[in-house]
């Protein structure tokens, strides 16, 4: 008798976890805006006139984006995302795409999951060598001639990795391999949503190419929304 | 020393079973064709190559079917990326220059012919003979090899200049393992040519026949000579210098890097070493490297030009001292290759003196042939055509490297087309022509038959136009100012050029099918050739004397004696306008 | 078959000669002031070259259409002089020849490389990377900042690696990608490597010079004509050295001072 209680003790429990694991059909969500302080280094001008074919694609020059703001001192391009707390998920089926466009990388910041398929495809008349420098994961180099099928890869480590390309010294981009599905990188006001968390306890990060990163951890408890912001103190070189 | 040769009393026993006779073989004729064999399937590898860059430069996009799979990494989709384009240039200028024309005319004719031109039953060392081979070999696999390494071929060119050579993968693809493979490769390279060097000496110094005095020996055996003379010291320098720069690459030392280098983003860990170093050992070694290339040549054409002419030279003499002097001169000169590369301005006219003085003797003999021809009575072969095809060759070759030798000039054109065209037509074409002519003429006796002359002069008229149509154009671009080593030609000021690539590619593709003309010639003969007699040419020389193909102690034991020089044509002698170098018979008229 | 080759080789020789008689391939038109020597030289070389070649190939087809295939019967002859005719022409042909280009030709080289920059020349730094070359001007202090190589940040436009926040001489330093430069006033140019060999050449101005890591190397020159040059990168740098070049701007003094003003406010 009294083993039959708890076992039906032990079931509701379990069947309370459960209906707390699985609460609602989105789950909680971490929002928040990144801004800056301060005064940003002037991004400056990319001349490209070794490669008339890109050039002639920008009637005003595109600037560096190593530091790209948005109204109300919002900073753009931070990869904003779970670093502890949420399971490592499998990667999605779609490729995350990368572009080489008018001698530029689009976007500047990709975010992608770690064993995501990568695809990079050259939309210029230009060869392109595109060098992603790992630190952890394997380092390799290609190059893409005009018309050539997209490069597919992938990363099987998380990682910050600085691309660069090899024929053309002013293009620069970064891949974000993360280990989840829950990241957001930030653009125009600076706003991010990471939705649809279970509850518990997580370290949100928010990761700049100049400025570093910064940690924050955040509670859920059931299908609320938390605000995090982040504030980066600008560097003036 | 210049009498009474020291006799040959010990030899290598007659071979017995297949590896002794044909695989590990001491006999200098096996190994004088085991290197013309291994230069046979580089030459061709290397014109492959020179294809897909000829292709490549006209049609850029172009998907070549095939590629994408043997060479995913460096042509995805039959498409040759930059880095491949230069890993091709790179392979193709190694295989030639070293496996090709260092193999073929000296190597491999020298080895077979040089021991019976002087009287000798075999080389001096046998062993080190058969061990040179063995190691060159080695050698031409260790480069092959990069071309199946995951990080691809070298691609600094077959001049390797550091740091790019030296810093290692961070200064792009092919610069890791590739560069790596191609260090070694060179380096065992070098000693094989050491062993060859030491051999073709001690060889002629000291096994020559009774009778057999330095200036009786014939031209080609004074080339040959001289040759190993200076590949003695030439390849005793690049093998240090390939050591230093693998350790450089390896063992983290800078003999050829400075501090401060950022490649790809990352500081090299090097400090205190000197780039020019490296190209000052490694054109000390490289300006004589390119008179072993050409020797032989010279004095095989010497050779050919002679019996086909039916007449001695002006003066042998001469010709073989004008040989020595250059050899002499080739030791100085080498900082042409460096007018612009930063060195001392005033070296730079130090060096410019001398290189314009080879052009004296580099004139006499080309002075001695035309000469010698006013008056003859030339036959005309296969052999002959590419002999007299050479001399043609030399003059247009030697002739822009006039323009080169001033520093001034060079400073516009310098790593030009200019450059490409002066050297290809001294290198590819006429080193090659000697190569030829030497087949053509000597296939009778290495293999007892003949070769069929009607495609021997289809393959000669198709390959002398054609070499003038792919090479002459190069001077033109090069005058334009049209930059070498590019992968495309991206820039507005190419256009206008296009078509003059367009004709050389379409010239290079023509001319290279019409090799393959020389290759069945050269399988079928040896199989279904007319069988041919012991001195088909009614030559003079030792070669002459002895059964095609020889037997293997050449003389079949006997010891040859030699009673004049072998120039003996235009007289009255017992078998004809010739008089043999081993018959004792009066010569009657003639010089 | 013998006429034929001499023939053929006719034909070649002609064809070879006519594209550089008529001029059809020249190097495009000198803007520099020590050029004209190098064009000299060239020109002069050329005749020389091209008569030796045109006579030589000649000579050669003359004596094989002359000389090949006889009738059995004839007997062969010998050029009257023999050897000693023909190293005595050699001596005397050649040798004055290379002798006199040689030493005339030092004075084309002098110009280039024997006279000291003046002193109030435009100083420019260029630095020669994989695969581009960037351009620095010394800004109004007339000097330029040391060289970090640790601070280089190209995402940033910090080619040079400079560091302004330490720097005082670097701060009004002024990088650029495209080199211009005043018609007609001397322009002393400093050359650094920034990883391996490079070269600068700009076909227009006769000039041509290693970039070597490690050693601090410099040209000098003016240029006499305005307009739009390439720069090209002439030593093999690794894989994107065929799209290795910057534009050389030679323009008018009050259009070059308005460039470098725009320059200097981008920084």
């Amino acid at each position: 008798m009294r083993a039959n209680v708890g076992y039906i003790v032990g079931l509701a429990a379990l069947a309370a976890c459960a209906a707390i694991v699985h609460a609602g059909p989105n789950g909680g969500t971490i929002s928040g805006k990144v801004t800056y302080e301060g005064t940003p280094a002037k991004q400056k001008p990319i001349d490209m006139s070794k490669e008339p074919s890109c050039a002639k694609q920008h009637a005003t020059p595109i600037t560096t984006e190593t530091v790209v703001t948005g109204p109300s001192n919002a900073l753009d391009n931070v990869v904003v995302y779970v670093s502890a707390g949420a399971p490592d998920d499998n990667p999605p089926g779609q490729a995350a795409k990368f572009e080489q466009k008018g001698c530029q990388y689009i976007p500047h910041v990709l975010a992608f999951q770690v064993n995501q398929s990568l695809e990079i495809s050259n939309a210029d008349q230009t060869s392109h060598n595109i060098h992603p420098l790992p630190k952890v994961n394997r380092e390799w180099n290609k190059s893409q001639p005009p018309g050539s099928a997209p490069i597919v890869d992938k990363y099987d480590k998380p990682e910050f990795i600085p691309v660069k390309c090899n024929i053309h010294p002013w293009m620069h981009g970064n891949f974000a391999v993360l280990k989840n599905s829950h990241y957001a990188v930030t653009e125009g006001e600076g706003g991010f949503s990471l939705a649809g968390l279970p509850p518990g306890k997580y370290t949100i990060t928010a990761w700049h190419e100049s400025y570093g990163d910064q940690s924050q951890d955040v509670t859920i408890s059931g299908s609320e929304t938390k605000t995090v912001n982040f504030t980066f103190k600008a560097k003036p070189y | 020393m210049e009498e009474a040769a020291i006799q040959a009393t010990h030899v290598h026993a007659p071979p017995e079973g297949f590896i002794r006779k044909y695989v590990f073989s001491l006999d200098h004729k096996m190994i004088g064709k085991q290197y013309y064999g291994l230069a046979l399937v580089s030459v061709f590898m290397g014109m492959v190559l020179s294809w897909f860059m000829r292709f490549h430069l006209v049609w850029p996009e172009a998907k070549i079917p095939g590629l994408g799979t043997i060479a995913a990494t460096g042509a995805p989709g039959g498409v040759i990326t930059p880095e491949y384009y230069l890993s091709l240039l790179t392979m193709h200028g190694t295989l030639m220059v070293f496996f090709v024309l260092t193999n073929a005319p000296f190597a491999g004719f020298g080895n077979y012919f040089l021991p019976i031109q002087i009287g000798a039953e075999d080389m001096a060392f046998p062993r080190f003979n058969m061990m040179s081979f063995w190691v060159t070999f080695i050698g031409f696999l260790v480069l092959v090899l990069a071309f199946f390494i995951p990080d691809g071929p070298p691609i600094s060119g077959w001049t390797a200049y550091a740091p790019l050579s030296a810093v290692g993968k961070d200064a792009g693809p092919g610069l890791g393992w590739g560069q790596n493979l191609w260090a070694i490769s060179i380096a065992i390279f070098c000693v094989g040519q050491l062993l060859g060097s030491l051999n073709f000496i001690a060889t002629t110094l000291d096994l020559r026949a009774k009778g057999m005095t330095l200036m009786r020996m014939p031209i080609c055996t004074w080339a040959w000579f001289i040759t190993s003379s200076i590949g003695l010291l030439a390849f005793a320098v690049l093998l240090p210098a390939c050591l230093l720069l693998l350790l450089d690459r390896l063992a983290g030392t800078s003999f050829f890097i400075p501090s401060g280098l950022v490649v790809s983003d990352r500081l090299q860990n090097h400090a205190g070493g000197s780039p020019l170093l490296w190209q000052h050992l490694f054109w000390f070694f490289g300006h004589p490297e390119v008179y072993i290339a050409i020797l032989p040549a010279v004095g095989i054409v010497s050779h050919v030009l002679i019996t086909s002419m039916r007449k001695p030279l002006l003066s042998a003499k001469v010709l073989i001292y004008s040989m020595m002097s250059i050899g002499f001169l080739s030791w100085m000169v080498w900082g042409h290759h460096m007018f612009v590369s930063g060195m001392n301005p005033f070296s730079s006219l130090l060096f410019s003196f001398p290189t314009l003085t080879i052009t004296i003797p580099a004139t006499i003999i080309t002075l001695i042939w035309l000469g010698s021809l006013y008056g003859a009575n030339i036959q005309i072969t296969s052999a002959s055509l590419f002999a007299l095809g050479f001399v043609s060759m030399f003059v247009s070759g030697g002739v822009s490297g006039f323009f080169l030798a001033q520093p001034s000039i060079d400073i516009y054109l310098h790593a030009t087309y200019f450059v490409v065209g002066h050297f290809h037509m001294v290198m590819g074409v006429a080193a090659i022509f000697g190569i030829l002519s030497g087949t053509y003429f000597w296939f009778p006796k290495m293999s007892g038959r003949m070769m069929n002359e009607t495609l021997g002069k289809l393959h000669f008229w198709i390959t002398f136009v054609g070499t003038y149509c792919i090479f002459m154009p190069f001077h033109y671009l090069g005058l334009v100012g049209n930059v070498r080593r590019y992968a495309s030609f991206v820039d507005d000021f190419m256009a206008p050029l296009m078509p003059v690539h367009k004709f050389i590619s379409i010239a290079a593709f023509v001319t290279g099918a019409a090799q393959l003309i020389f290759l069945y010639n050269l399988i079928h003969s040896r199989f279904r050739g007319r069988v041919a007699p012991e001195n088909p040419w009614n030559a003079t020389s030792l070669e002459w004397s002895i059964p095609s193909p020889p037997p293997w102690n050449n003389f079949g034991g006997k010891h040859p004696v030699v009673f004049h020089d072998p120039y003996q044509y235009g007289v009255k002698g017992s078998k004809g306008d010739f008089v043999m170098q081993d018959s004792p018979e009066q010569i009657v008229g003639g010089s | 078959m013998g006429k034929f080759f001499a023939v053929v080789l006719i034909v070649i020789t002609l064809a070879s000669a006519y594209p550089i008689v008529t001029h059809k391939f020249v190097q495009p038109v000198d803007i520099s002031t020590h050029g004209h020597a190098i064009d000299e030289q060239l020109a002069d070389t050329m005749a020389e070259g091209g008569f030796a070649f045109v006579g030589a190939q000649l000579l050669l087809a003359f004596f094989v259409w002359k000389f090949s295939s006889r009738k059995d019967g004839s007997k062969v002859t010998h050029l009257p002089g023999g050897a000693k005719l023909m190293v005595a022409t050699a001596f005397i042909l050649v040798g004055t020849e290379v002798l006199a280009l040689g030493v005339l030709g030092q004075k084309a080289w002098a110009d280039v490389y024997f006279t000291p920059p003046k002193a109030d020349a435009l100083q420019v730094q260029s630095q020669a990377g994989q695969f581009a070359f960037y351009f620095r001007y010394p800004g109004a202090d007339g000097k330029f900042g040391p060289l970090h190589p640790d601070k280089i940040d190209e995402g940033n436009q910090n080619y040079f690696g400079l560091d302004p926040a330490n720097d005082v001489e670097a701060r009004d330093d002024i990088v650029t990608a495209e080199m211009d430069i005043p018609v007609n006033r001397e322009v002393h140019l400093l050359m650094h490597a920034k990883d391996v060999g490079h070269s600068f050449y700009v076909r227009e101005l006769r000039i041509q010079q290693d970039f070597v890591p490690g050693l601090d190397l410099s040209l000098h020159f003016t240029a006499t004509k305005t307009g739009k040059y390439e720069i090209v990168c002439t030593q093999l740098c690794g894989l994107g050295h065929y799209n290795m070049k910057a534009y050389l701007n030679v323009l008018p003094e009050d259009e070059f001072e308005k460039w470098l003003k725009d320059r200097a406010a981008e920084q």
